[in-house]
C-alpha cells in the first residue's frame, strides 16, 4: 500500500477554505493526545487552552492586543512568501523597529507633542525596513542566502537591544534595572476604551485589508504574484526579480518594525531586554495559516493569539509549562503545510505496487 | 518475436493514454513508432522500459510473458533506452553517468576502457572523464547510446533522436543504427519525421489518440499517406503567398551584438549581426543549446545589451531598453517555454493575458489597478480568434494541452498586430493542427507588413515558413540566405559550426557588417 | 592558556561539524532541511535527559540520534510524500523542535548533567601540549572526523554515493533510470536528522553538560551556512566548523579578558561572521557550480 498524489486539473476551491480548518482540527486532536501524555484531562485542558480565553472580556481584549503584532507582521510576510522571497528575520526587524522608534522617547524625552507618536511610528517602520534591507541587498548584490542572513540578524538585533537597555539607554533613575525610562504619555499608543486594547489593533486590521487589496487588485500585486509563481514569466512581463526582493523585504520589514514600536510604546511602555515572545517567528505561522492572504492573516493572527493566552491560562490553572504554546504553534504549521497539499493534489491510497501515475508528455 | 505488447491499456485519471495497444518487434528490425504529440507514444515506451506499469494487457519478451517492474529490470533483460530529453546528470562525468545505468559496482577506470572500446567500434567518440555540463547536445546523445550499447542489448528504444541533431549527425546515427540491426539488435525508433522513417525502418506501428490505427511497412507508403494515418485527417497545407518585392524597410537591425553567458552553463553570443525587413520571416536554425535562448533574451530585452545601438527596432536604439519599452515600439515576443515563461502555470488565462500586455494597451494599461473586464475581454478574444480549447472558460494555463496553450500564447501577441515578432520554437511539441494554424498566422502577419524572427530547431517548419534562413552555432549567427536557394546539407554544415570555422579563417578584429560579409561557403 | 583555548575550540566546533555533515548529505540528495536548529535542540534535551536518567552518556547519545531521526522523518513525510514547500516545512520543524525541547527540558533547568568522558590514552595523553589536544578528547570529537572521512568516501567512492549525488543533480533523470528518488532522499534526510541530534547531544553532554533553554543559540543555522561555505565538500566542512568554533571561543576569551568592547558586540561575532562568509562564498558562484546540487530545494513528484 502506498500514498499517491494525483494532480488536480485545477486548484480546489473547497480545499482552499477547508485546509486551514482541517489543519486546526488535526492540531486540536494532536493537542488532546499531548495533554493526555502530560497526564492532563484532554477535554479540560483544551477547554482551558482554547475556549476559556474567549469567555472573559479582559482575556478577549488581551487576545486582540497579542494579535495586533502577529497580524501586522504576518500580513507583511504573506507578501514576501507569495513573491517567493524568504524573510524569516521578522523578529529582528521587530526589535530594530522598537529600538529605532524608541530613540525619540529615550533620547528626546522632553519632546511631547502630537507629532511625537507619528514620528516614532515612522522611525520604527524605517528601522525595521532598513534591517530587512540588509539581507535583501546581500541577496541581490552577492546572491547570499536571504533565509540565513535575515535569521542571523535576529540574534544581532536582540544583542543590540540588550546592549542599549543595559548600557547607554538604561533609565538613569531606574535603580540599575536593565530598562529604558518609561515613555511619556505623548509617546504612548492611545488606549481604546479603558482596558489594554490600543490603537495598534485597528492599525493591524487596516494593514491586512490594504495588503489584501494590493495583492488582489493592483498591478503591483500582480507583479508580486507573477514573480513568486514563475520568475521567468515575471522577467518576460518586464518585472524585476531583484526589485521584488528589495520591495518585499522593505515592506515586511517596515511592518515588523512598526509592530515593534507599537508594542513597546503600547502594552510595554518602555524598552526592556526582551520585548517579544517570538512574535516574529509566530507570524510565519500566521502567514501560512492565513493561506498567504493578508485577510486570512487577520483570522490566523487571532487564532495564534488565543494560543498565547491559552498557554498562560494553562500555566496558571493546570500547572503546565507555557512552552506547550510553542509546541502547539509548531504542530499547527506542520498540519497547515500538509493540508495545503490537498489544494493541488488528490490523495489516493493505492494497493498495487505500480508506483507512478505519469501523464503522457 | 523479440518483444510483444498485447492489448496494453494505461489510464491517467480520466484520460486513456494507451487503449488496447498491440505492438510486435522482430529481432534485428528497425521498427518505427509513429504518432502525433499526445498520441500515447511516450506512455507505451515507458511501459516497455518498465518505467510505467500497464493497467491491462501483457508484455512478452522472447516469447515469455513477464512483468517489467522497473527500468533496471528492463536493462537486465536487454532493453536499452535513449531518452528524448536525456536522462543525464550534468554535474557528473561521462563515466559516472554510464556507471549509473549499469548493474553492480564497477571500477570507473575499467569502465572508462570499455567506453573507449565501444565508442571506437561504433564511431561514437566520447571522453570518459569529461563533465556532461560541458558537452554539446550531440555528445550527450552519444553518452546515452554508448550507455545502452555497453549492456549489449537486444532492443534499443530511441525517442525522437534526430530532433537535436544536424542532418549530418543524423546520417551518422542512421549508420550506427543500421550496423546495430545487422548485428541482430532490434531498434524501436520513435519519430514524427516521416522521411527518416521511410529511409530507415522496415515496419511501423502508428498510434492516434492512444490506439493503434495501422501497422505497415513504411517503405511502401508515401510521407503523405503516413501523415494521414497519424493525424486522421488532412491538415491543410500552409499557404504561403509570394513575398512582394522582398525589399521592405528594416524593422529589426542587430549590429555586432555580443553578450557573455549569464550562468555557468550558458552560451555567450558573439558578434551577432542581422537585419529583418518588413514583410519577411527570417528563420534562425540551429541545434538546441547553441545560443537560441540567449538570442531570444537579448532581442526581447529580458537581458540588456551593453550597447544601445546593438539592436534597433524601426530605427530606434533599443539595446538598453527593457522588454516593455520594446513592446511599446510595436515588438512582440514568444518564448520557447510556454509554462513558466510565456505563461504562469497556476494563473488563469485572463491573468496570463495581462502578462505581456500590462504596459502596452487595450484598456489594460495606464492604471495601477487591475482591469478585470479588460483582461477577460482580451483573453476571450484570443481564445476565439485562435481557436483555443480551454476546456470551459477562464481555465488555469497548466490545464491546457501544449497545442492550445501555445495558440493562446502566440495569439496573445499576434492579437496586438505587432510590427515585429520574435518567436522561439513556434510549434515545439504541439499537434499538427495547432502547428498549421500558428504557422499560417505568422505568414499572414508577415505578408501584412510585419517582420518576424522565428528561432526553430525544426527544419521542416523552417522550410515551410521562412523567406530567409540563418543558422546559429555556438552563439554565432551565420549570414542569412534566401530559403529557396539553401540546400539541406549546407544548413547541416552551418549547424555543425562551419560558419564559425569560416569566420576564424578570415579572422579580423571586428567582423564585417552583414552586407559585406563573405559567404560562408 | 593557548592549550585551554584550543581545547575549547575543539569542543565548540564539534557540534557544528556533526550537524553540518548530516545536512551536507541531505543537501547532496537535493533536499534543503532548514530544521537543523530544531532537530539539534531536541537532540540536546533528549541526550541530556536520557543521559541523566540512565547515568550513561552513550544512552543519551543514542536517544539524541533517535530524536533527530524521528523529527527528520516527520519532515521527510511532509516534503517527500505530501510535497510541501521545503523551506516552510524546515522552518516549522525548527519552531516545533524549539517548543518540544522547551517543554521536555522544563524540569531539567538548573540540574547538573553528566559529562561525556574524555578518552585517556596512557602515555600519549600525558604528553605536554599535544597530549591533551590530540589524545585527550572525548570519543565524539574523533568520531566527527571519522564521520567526515566516511561521508567523503561514501559520496565519491561508492555506488550509493554516486546514486545520491545523481538524485540531487537531476531527479527526473534518476527517476527515468529507475532509481527511487524518494527512497534515496528519505534516507538522506534521516541521516541528516541523526547527525543534527548527535550535534545537539554534544552540546548538552560535553560542551556544557547541563540543559539551558535555547542552548543551541543558532548553531543549527550556522551549520546550514557551513554547508554552503564548504561548497558541499566534506573536507572543507572541517575547516569551516573549526573557523566558526574559533570565532565563538575567541569572543568568550575576549570577554573574559575584560576587553573594553561591549560583550554584546563580541557575542554577535559568530552571527556576523556567518553573514560575511555567506556573502564571500556566494559572490564567487562559478567556483562551485559543479558541487551545488542542481535540484536543491526542488520538490519531486513522479507525476510529470
Amino acid at each position: 500500500m502506498r500514498i499517491e498524489l494525483e494532480k488536480r486539473p485545477r486548484q480546489s476551491g473547497t480545499m482552499r477554505i477547508l485546509s486551514p480548518v482541517l489543519a486546526f482540527a488535526l492540531t486540536i486532536l494532536s493537542g488532546a493526545i499531548l495533554f493526555a501524555l502530560l497526564g492532563q484531562d484532554p477535554v479540560r485542558a483544551l477547554y482551558v487552552f482554547f475556549i476559556e480565553p474567549l469567555t472573559a472580556s479582559w482575556s478577549v481584549e488581551e487576545i486582540l492586543v497579542k494579535a495586533s503584532p502577529l497580524i501586522m507582521i504576518g500580513a507583511g510576510l504573506c507578501l514576501c512568501y507569495i513573491a517567493n522571497t524568504w524573510n524569516i528575520g521578522a523578529e529582528g526587524q521587530f526589535t530594530m523597529g522598537a529600538i529605532a522608534g524608541s530613540a525619540i522617547p529615550v533620547l528626546f524625552w522632553q519632546w511631547e507633542s502630537v507629532w511625537t507618536l507619528p514620528a516614532m511610528f515612522l522611525l520604527g517602520a524605517l528601522g525595521g525596513a532598513l534591517w530587512a534591507g540588509i539581507p535583501a541587498l546581500l541577496k541581490v548584490r552577492f546572491g547570499a542566502n536571504e533565509i540565513l542572513t535575515s535569521l542571523m540578524l535576529v540574534y544581532v538585533a536582540q544583542l543590540a537591544l540588550d546592549w542599549l537597555v543595559r548600557g547607554p539607554w538604561r533609565d538613569p533613575d531606574g535603580f540599575n534595572f536593565p530598562e529604558s525610562r518609561l515613555f511619556s504619555a505623548a509617546a504612548t499608543v492611545p488606549v481604546l476604551g479603558d482596558g489594554r486594547l490600543h490603537l495598534g489593533f485597528p492599525i493591524a486590521i487596516l494593514t491586512g485589508i490594504i495588503l489584501a487589496f494590493l495583492l488582489a487588485r493592483t498591478l503591483k500585486g500582480f507583479e508580486i504574484r507573477v514573480l513568486g509563481a514563475a520568475p521567468r514569466a515575471g522577467r518576460f512581463a518586464g518585472f524585476s526579480q531583484s526589485g521584488m526582493i528589495v520591495f518585499s523585504f522593505l515592506v515586511s520589514g517596515a511592518l515588523a518594525g512598526l509592530a515593534g514600536i507599537i508594542e513597546v510604546a503600547g502594552p510595554i511602555g518602555q524598552l526592556r531586554p526582551t520585548i517579544s515572545p517570538g512574535y516574529g517567528f509566530t507570524a510565519i505561522i500566521v502567514a501560512f495559516l492565513g493561506r498567504l492572504n493578508p485577510v486570512g492573516a487577520i483570522v490566523a493572527g487571532l487564532v495564534l493569539a488565543i494560543s498565547y493566552i491559552g498557554g498562560e491560562a494553562a500555566q496558571v490553572s493546570l500547572g503546565l509549562t507555557d512552552k506547550v504554546t510553542r509546541v502547539f504553534q509548531g504542530m499547527l504549521l506542520f498540519f497547515v503545510l500538509a493540508c495545503d497539499t490537498l489544494i493541488l493534489y488528490r490523495i489516493r491510497i493505492a494497493f498495487d505496487r505500480s508506483v507512478q501515475s505519469e501523464a503522457d508528455r | 518475436m523479440l518483444m510483444e505488447a498485447e492489448a496494453v491499456t494505461k489510464r491517467f485519471g480520466e484520460t486513456v493514454a494507451n487503449d488496447t495497444v498491440d505492438l510486435a518487434i522482430r529481432p534485428g528490425e528497425i521498427h518505427a513508432l509513429l504518432g502525433e504529440n499526445g498520441a500515447g507514444k511516450s506512455t507505451l515506451v515507458k511501459i516497455l522500459y518498465g518505467a510505467l506499469q500497464p493497467d491491462e494487457g501483457i508484455l512478452r519478451w522472447k516469447g515469455e510473458t513477464l512483468r517489467i517492474g522497473n527500468p533496471a529490470a528492463a536493462r537486465t533483460l536487454g532493453i536499452g533506452m535513449v531518452f528524448q530529453h536525456f536522462s543525464l546528470f550534468e554535474a557528473l562525468t561521462v563515466a559516472e553517468n554510464i556507471a549509473l545505468a549499469l548493474p553492480g559496482n564497477r571500477k570507473l577506470a575499467d569502465l572508462s576502457k570499455e567506453i573507449g572500446a565501444v565508442s571506437a567500434r561504433y564511431g561514437l567518440p566520447l571522453e570518459a572523464s569529461a563533465i556532461v555540463a560541458d558537452l554539446s547536445v550531440g555528445e550527450r546523445q552519444r553518452i546515452e547510446i554508448v550507455r545502452c550499447l555497453l549492456q549489449e542489448p537486444d532492443l534499443i528504444i530511441l525517442d525522437e533522436p534526430t530532433s537535436v541533431l544536424t542532418p549530418q549527425e543524423a546520417e551518422q546515427l542512421f549508420q550506427t543504427l543500421e550496423r546495430l540491426a545487422t548485428e541482430g539488435c532490434a531498434v524501436l525508433y520513435i519519430s514524427h519525421r516521416l522521411e527518416e522513417v521511410k529511409r530507415l525502418c522496415q515496419s511501423a506501428t502508428i498510434l492516434r489518440g492512444g490506439r493503434v490505427v495501422a501497422t505497415t511497412d513504411p517503405r511502401t507508403e508515401t510521407a503523405a499517406s503516413l501523415a494521414r494515418l497519424m493525424i486522421g485527417e488532412d491538415v491543410g497545407a500552409v499557404v504561403r503567398p509570394d513575398r512582394g518585392t522582398g525589399e521592405g524597410t528594416p524593422r529589426l537591425e542587430v549590429d555586432d551584438l555580443s553578450l557573455p553567458a549569464d550562468n555557468a552553463f550558458g552560451v555567450s553570443l558573439k558578434h551577432v549581426s542581422v537585419a529583418v525587413r518588413s514583410g519577411e520571416i527570417l528563420a534562425v536554425a540551429g541545434v538546441a543549446g547553441n545560443g537560441q535562448g540567449e538570442l531570444f533574451d537579448a532581442l526581447s530585452g529580458e537581458r540588456l545589451s551593453t550597447r544601445a545601438d546593438a539592436i534597433r527596432i524601426d530605427g530606434n536604439k533599443v539595446g538598453r531598453m527593457p522588454i516593455n519599452e520594446r513592446r511599446r515600439l510595436g515588438a512582440a515576443f514568444v518564448p520557447e517555454e510556454r509554462l513558466g515563461h510565456g505563461a504562469v502555470p497556476v494563473f488563469r488565462l485572463s491573468e496570463n493575458a495581462l502578462l505581456s500586455r500590462h504596459a502596452v494597451g487595450d484598456g489594460l494599461k495606464g492604471s495601477a489597478l487591475l482591469h478585470k473586464q479588460g483582461m477577460q475581454a482580451v483573453s476571450e478574444n484570443v481564445i476565439e480568434t485562435f481557436d483555443v480549447r480551454s476546456g470551459g472558460g477562464d481555465a488555469e494555463a497548466r490545464s491546457l494541452s501544449g497545442g492550445n496553450l501555445q495558440k493562446f500564447v502566440v495569439g496573445r501577441e499576434l492579437d496586438r498586430s505587432p510590427s515585429l515578432v520574435v518567436i522561439n520554437q513556434p510549434t515545439w511539441g504541439v499537434d499538427a493542427g495547432a502547428a498549421a494554424l500558428i504557422r499560417q498566422a505568422l505568414i499572414d502577419l508577415a505578408r501584412s507588413g510585419s517582420a518576424i524572427v522565428a528561432i526553430s530547431q525544426d527544419l521542416d517548419e523552417i522550410f515551410e515558413i521562412a523567406d530567409r534562413i540563418c543558422v546559429i552555432s555556438r552563439g554565432e549567427l551565420s549570414e542569412a540566405y534566401p530559403a529557396e536557394t539553401l540546400p539541406m546539407e549546407e544548413i547541416g554544415l552551418l549547424m555543425a559550426g562551419k560558419a564559425e570555422r569560416a569566420r576564424t579563417a578570415h579572422a579580423t578584429d571586428a567582423p564585417p557588417p552583414v552586407s559585406e560579409r563573405p559567404h560562408a561557403d | 592558556m593557548i592549550e585551554a583555548v584550543i581545547l575549547t575550540i575543539i569542543t565548540a566546533s564539534t557540534p557544528l561539524l556533526l550537524a553540518a555533515i548530516g545536512e551536507l548529505v541531505t543537501e547532496r540528495a537535493g533536499v534543503l532541511n532548514l530544521g537543523v536548529e530544531g532537530m539539534m535542540i531536541v537532540g540536546a534535551v533528549s541526550g541530556f535527559a536520557v543521559g541523566l536518567q540512565t547515568g550513561s552518556p552513550l544512552a543519551g547519545i543514542f536517544a539524541a540520534i533517535g530524536a533527530g531521526v524521528a523529527l527528520s522523518a516527520l519532515f521527510a513525510v511532509l516534503t517527500l510524500v505530501l510535497v510541501t514547500n521545503q523551506v516552510a516545512t524546515g522552518l516549522s520543524l525548527t519552531l516545533l523542535g524549539l517548543g518540544l525541547a522547551g517543554m521536555i527540558g522544563e524540569g531539567f533547568v538548573g540540574t547538573p548533567g553528566i559529562r561525556l568522558p574524555r578518552l585517556e590514552i596512557p602515555g600519549l595523553s600525558d604528553l605536554p601540549f599535544v597530549g591533551p589536544i590530540l589524545f585527550g578528547q572525548d570519543a565524539l570529537v574523533y568520531f566527527s572526523f571519522v564521520l567526515c572521512a566516511g561521508v567523503s568516501w561514501f559520496l565519491f567512492k561508492t555506488r550509493g554515493g554516486l546514486v545520491l549525488r545523481a538524485v540531487g543533480d537531476n531527479h527526473a533523470s534518476a527517476h527515468a533510470l529507475g532509481f527511487s528518488v524518494l527512497k534515496v532522499r528519505f534516507l538522506a534526510i534521516l541521516f541528516g536528522g541523526g547527525c543534527a541530534g548527535l550535534g545537539g547531544a554534544y552540546l548538552s553532554l560535553a560542551y556544557t553538560p547541563q540543559w539551558v533553554e535555547g542552548m543551541t543559540a543558532g548553531r543549527g543555522w550556522i551549520a546550514l551556512a557551513l554547508v554552503v561555505f564548504a561548497s558541499w565538500l566534506p573536507g572543507r566542512l572541517i575547516g569551516g566548523a573549526y573557523l566558526f568554533g574559533a570565532v565563538t571561543i575567541l569572543q568568550f576569551h575576549a570577554q573574559a579578558a575584560g576587553l573594553a568592547i561591549p560583550s554584546q558586540v563580541l557575542s554577535s561575532l559568530p552571527y556576523l561572521a556567518t553573514i560575511i562568509v555567506l556573502v564571500l562564498i556566494s559572490s564567487n558562484r562559478t567556483a562551485n557550480r559543479i558541487n551545488t546540487p542542481a535540484c536543491l530545494g526542488r520538490p519531486f513528484v513522479p507525476d510529470r
